[in-house]
């Protein structure tokens, strides 16, 4: 789960990071009194969406897809420049490198006090799966893209392992401090600030927590300039005030409906619909589609133990998509039987008149009951004994590939 | 002989009172498996019914391994308690026995959390962690055999292929498809696709290697991570025998989470085509469809002069 830059900071402020003074906005009023309030000459005016590059995207309108602004990032010299800045931002449509090409509507700016930078560091912290241990990450190549960084000059790029058992220890903040060319006052803050940012990465149950840039300000400070704040959604239970972080607007509609049916759902650009058990076999079948010459509409796992309500729900959210030329049922049942799949597949066939083709496969528990309810049914269900079966017949009952 | 879980080991389930526990015991114990009891703290002194025959339920692992000695446990706990759990099956088996395998299904339980269990298992070297987030482990034997877990037991038979792969169902697919050549397995390990886990791809290939009854291996892997390239380059310098992969997910976008928790392309790293690529460079045969695993198997199997 990922939060905007400006809860991120404010979730630092309260571990004790140094950050500047900052107000979010949702209008061009709010943005001018924010202007008013910090009191400070130069501000930032950063647009707030869930993803990076904003700095170097732009701004379209969204009904004429004109070009409204290059940058989502600007600094502001006046008040004139701030109204500018957050008119060109909100309601229009930010595309970035990470957006895609359709981008992201911009409902929420953050209005930031400016500082006298001295250098721009980078900072990460995350769970490191080879080592199965939280990772620190540094470099004194700030304010660039990290993984050109460490693709060119990886020897810039520093790394501490956390041992879990003693924690983040005085000495790897010292050595990492010197590791960037920190010294006297602004390496005593850059381990103070370290340490913070490790307790929050701790308590928060962070996934990812990247400061890019991390500043030394000209008096010697450390100050976090950005922050990307994603959070371990496994740990939901034990984080009651991430409701009121989460943005919604944020995130794939359906993906959120699949996911409270306990689906999961990843909506694709092909036209084949898959419902299957099992996250592997999901990306399996959606492979051997495509190797098949079809394209995957989605990913959708429903699950160890799907009954069938929750096959209908799924039924249903493949079909919200207009693409959806045809769909492939893969099903090996374990716990889940297949006679109940098969009498789901139908009561949800029946019930959404499906109209497209549709190829089941079943394999495991009760195949042979379940191959016989679908035999049995008026409806127009093509049955397939194997996955690449499957696949063949779905592509070729859509008339081929795409 | 099959790795770590022989047929007959004598098995605890942690959780067994809850609907999950309960439910899949009472499977393992119909397809033939040793359950020797159960740990619920605050239950212990009652008895649990499982196809007709009353297990015994103890407070703490600790008792539970000291009455019983338990070669192995699953855990069918909830998710904010499971972490604690592997880590109190861990001590126990550490401190009674010197010895032990957790076997964890539960799905959901936090990566820090798991962070944290990982580190204090790999304290205890005799004790092995299976999971999270998996399958579990099944050793088929001559009749029934030993299922820790929540695989369907019927689609196994006892023989000579070793299956290690991070997912649930498309293990399942591996087993049929090996089935499908009249083969049947040694020992099937889901080692789970949580970003961090117990047991690797590696130490399952050692031991498979290491193993007289395993003649050939199924590795089935999936985006996300560097678990499969590492495999490979240590199966190129270590395992004689002959190798089948599988790798899922060469249709999945970047940044989005597939279902698992570890199942992620992140930064242009850990894509199903680097992986294939990784197993070809090592001779490991691939698959580029699950229903063809059988048929790239029996080649395998005849170029190794096995069949």
């Amino acid at each position: 789960m990922n939060i905007h830059e400006y809860q991120g900071k404010s979730l630092l402020k309260q571990h004790g990071v140094p950050v500047l003074e900052g107000v979010h906005c949702t209008t061009v009023s709010d943005a001018l009194s924010a202007y008013d309030q910090l009191g400070s000459k130069v501000v930032a005016v950063k647009s707030q969406i869930h993803a990076g590059g904003r700095g170097k995207g732009n701004l379209y309108a969204p009904d004429s897809g004109d070009l409204v602004m290059e940058g989502g990032v600007k600094i502001a010299f006046s008040r004139e420049e701030v109204e500018t800045y957050a008119t060109n931002i909100l309601g229009n449509i930010l595309v970035t490198i990470q957006t895609g090409d359709e981008g992201k509507l911009v409902r929420n700016l953050y209005v930031e006090s400016g500082c006298d930078i001295a250098h721009e560091y980078y900072l990460a912290i995350l769970v490191d799966r080879e080592n199965k241990s939280v990772l620190i990450m540094a470099s004194t190549e700030g304010g660039m893209d990290i993984e050109h960084v460490a693709e060119t000059t990886p020897e810039k790029i520093h790394k501490i392992t956390i041992d879990p058992n003693a924690g983040l220890l005085g000495y790897q903040k010292r050595d990492l401090g010197l590791a960037l060319g920190l010294a006297g006052a602004a390496h005593k803050a850059f381990a103070k600030a370290l340490t913070s940012m490790y307790t929050m990465f701790v308590s928060s149950d962070c996934a990812m927590l990247e400061i890019n840039p991390l500043v030394r300000t000209a008096d010697d400070n450390i100050v976090a300039l950005d922050a990307k704040v994603s959070f371990d959604e496994n740990a939901e239970f034990r984080h009651k005030n991430w409701d009121e972080l989460r943005d919604l607007s944020e995130e794939e509609e359906v993906e959120i409906r699949a996911k409270e049916t306990g689906l999961s759902y990843v909506k694709l650009d092909g036209n084949i619909g898959c419902l299957v058990n099992g996250a592997g076999l999901a990306m399996a079948t959606m492979d051997v589609i495509k190797l098949y010459g079809g394209e995957p509409a989605n990913f959708l796992d429903v699950g160890g133990g799907a009954n069938e309500e929750q096959v209908k729900t799924a039924f249903s959210i493949i079909l919200e998509d207009p693409n959806v030329k045809g769909i492939l049922v893969n099903i090996f049942g374990g716990i889940m039987r297949c006679d109940i799949i098969a009498r789901g597949v139908i009561a949800a066939t029946e019930a959404l008149s499906l109209d497209v083709p549709l190829v089941v496969r079943l394999a495991g528990t009760n195949v042979d009951e379940g191959k016989a309810i679908l035999a049995a049914s008026t409806l127009n269900i093509h049955p397939a004994d194997d996955l690449a079966e499957g696949a063949q017949k779905i592509v070729k009952l859509i008339g081929g590939g795409q | 002989m099959a790795i770590w879980i022989e047929e007959d080991a004598k098995v605890l389930v942690q959780g067994i009172t809850g609907k999950q526990g309960m439910f899949h015991a009472d499977k393992m114990v119909e397809y033939g498996t040793n359950i020797v009891g159960g740990c619920t703290p605050g239950k212990g002194g009652q008895t649990v019914e499982l196809q007709g025959r009353d297990f015994p339920v103890w407070n703490s692992m600790f008792e539970a391994i000291e009455a019983t000695n338990a070669d192995a446990t699953v855990i069918y706990v909830p998710p904010p308690f499971a972490g604690e759990a592997i880590m109190e099956a861990a001590d126990a088996f550490d401190s009674v026995k010197g010895e032990g395998v957790i076997v964890c299904i539960t799905e959901g339980i936090p990566t820090l959390d798991m962070v944290k269990a990982v580190a204090f298992v790999e304290n205890r070297p005799g004790v092995r962690l299976i999971g999270p987030n998996c399958p579990g482990i099944i050793t088929p034997g001559d009749k029934g055999g030993a299922k820790i877990g929540i695989m369907p037991g019927h689609i196994h038979a006892k023989g000579r292929i070793g299956i290690v792969s991070k997912s649930g169902t498309l293990t399942y697919e591996a087993v049929a498809q090996t089935m499908s050549i009249d083969e049947g397995q040694s020992t099937c390990v889901g080692i789970g696709g949580d970003p961090v886990n117990g047991t690797g791809f590696i130490e399952c290939l050692a031991a498979f290697q290491a193993d007289e009854q395993t003649e050939a291996i199924v590795m089935i892997g999936e985006i996300g991570g560097n678990a499969e390239q590492e495999a490979a380059a240590w199966a190129a310098e270590h395992v004689t025998k002959p190798i089948v992969g599988f790798v899922a997910g060469a249709t999945a976008p970047p940044g989005k989470r597939m279902g698992h928790a570890g199942a992620i392309i992140s930064g242009g790293k850990g894509t199903a085509e680097e992986k294939f690529a990784a197993f070809e460079a090592a001779g490991i045969a691939c698959a580029k469809d699950p229903s063809e695993l059988g048929a790239v198997l029996l080649e395998s199997l005849k170029a190794a002069g096995l069949r």
